[in-house]
């Protein structure tokens, strides 16, 4: 799926993502969490990375290995490796009154890997979840 | 698509959310408690019963009050979250930071 910089485009990821989890044999809880995972990373990319510049894209792959589904995401904005990002503590999020820095929490709660390499101008995030088959 | 509603009931502001909340539309619930507290509303009660989906975006915005809410002796509960919606709630923890009841009964009753 080709994803415009924009935060409304965010609605079409969840109905694509909906339609192609529901494909799958997942519960209500983890489809809605992978939804999430998915979504919290483009929606860092389309704020942070392209500053909602609409005719930025995002491309998101969705690939099913044995025991494993892998969200590529992929674009040509300023890299960001949530993989260096410390994580804050939940008090001080609190303490500072600031509507961020959730999302990644988020992601890096869900996913049970993350992959991030920028090569060339291109950064690709993978995320991946895996299941028992 | 969000779409809130307040009602007023014995004391309490009740805001209903209806829909998805996100990056795109977390805006509008963040003008809706800052404009209950600026009406003066000290007890403010979410009815999450038509809430299908919050993103980041959307807890932040529950986040920033609580210091504020907690200084001025402000109420904030949620109540009805749906298990799916619940569990966002529980990965980030914020089920321990904040007051979630399973209906509005509980919530009036805590």
């Amino acid at each position: 799926m080709k994803i415009s910089c924009q935060t409304t485009a965010l609605s079409e990821l969840r109905v694509f993502l909906k339609k192609t989890l529901g494909e799958l044999q997942l519960s209500d809880i983890d489809q809605l969490q992978l939804i999430l995972a998915v979504e919290e990373v483009c929606a860092n990319l389309i704020i942070h990375s392209h500053n909602c510049n609409a005719l930025d894209y995002i491309q998101l792959d969705i690939k099913q290995n044995p025991g494993k589904l892998i969200f590529e995401i992929t674009d040509e904005g300023k890299a960001f490796n949530m993989l260096d990002y410390e994580v804050p503590d939940l008090n001080k999020v609190k303490g500072d009154k600031r509507k961020g820095g959730l999302g990644i929490i988020l992601v890096k709660k869900i996913m049970d890997e993350i992959e991030f390499d920028s090569t060339k101008g291109t950064n690709t995030c993978r995320l991946i979840k895996w299941f028992q088959s | 698509m969000l779409t809130i509603e307040t009602q007023e009931e014995n004391g309490h502001t009740i805001l209903l959310l209806q829909g998805e909340v996100d990056a795109s539309n977390s805006v509008i619930l963040d003008e809706a408690i800052t404009k209950m507290v600026a009406d003066g509303s000290n007890s403010i009660l979410v009815d999450g019963s038509g809430l299908e989906y919050i993103s980041s975006a959307g807890l932040g915005v529950f986040m920033s009050y609580l210091e504020d809410f907690q200084e001025k002796e402000i109420e904030l509960k949620i109540y009805s979250l749906s298990d799916r919606v619940y569990e966002v709630f529980k990965i980030l923890g914020l089920d321990q930071l904040m007051s979630i009841y399973p209906n509005k009964k509980a919530a009036l009753n805590s």
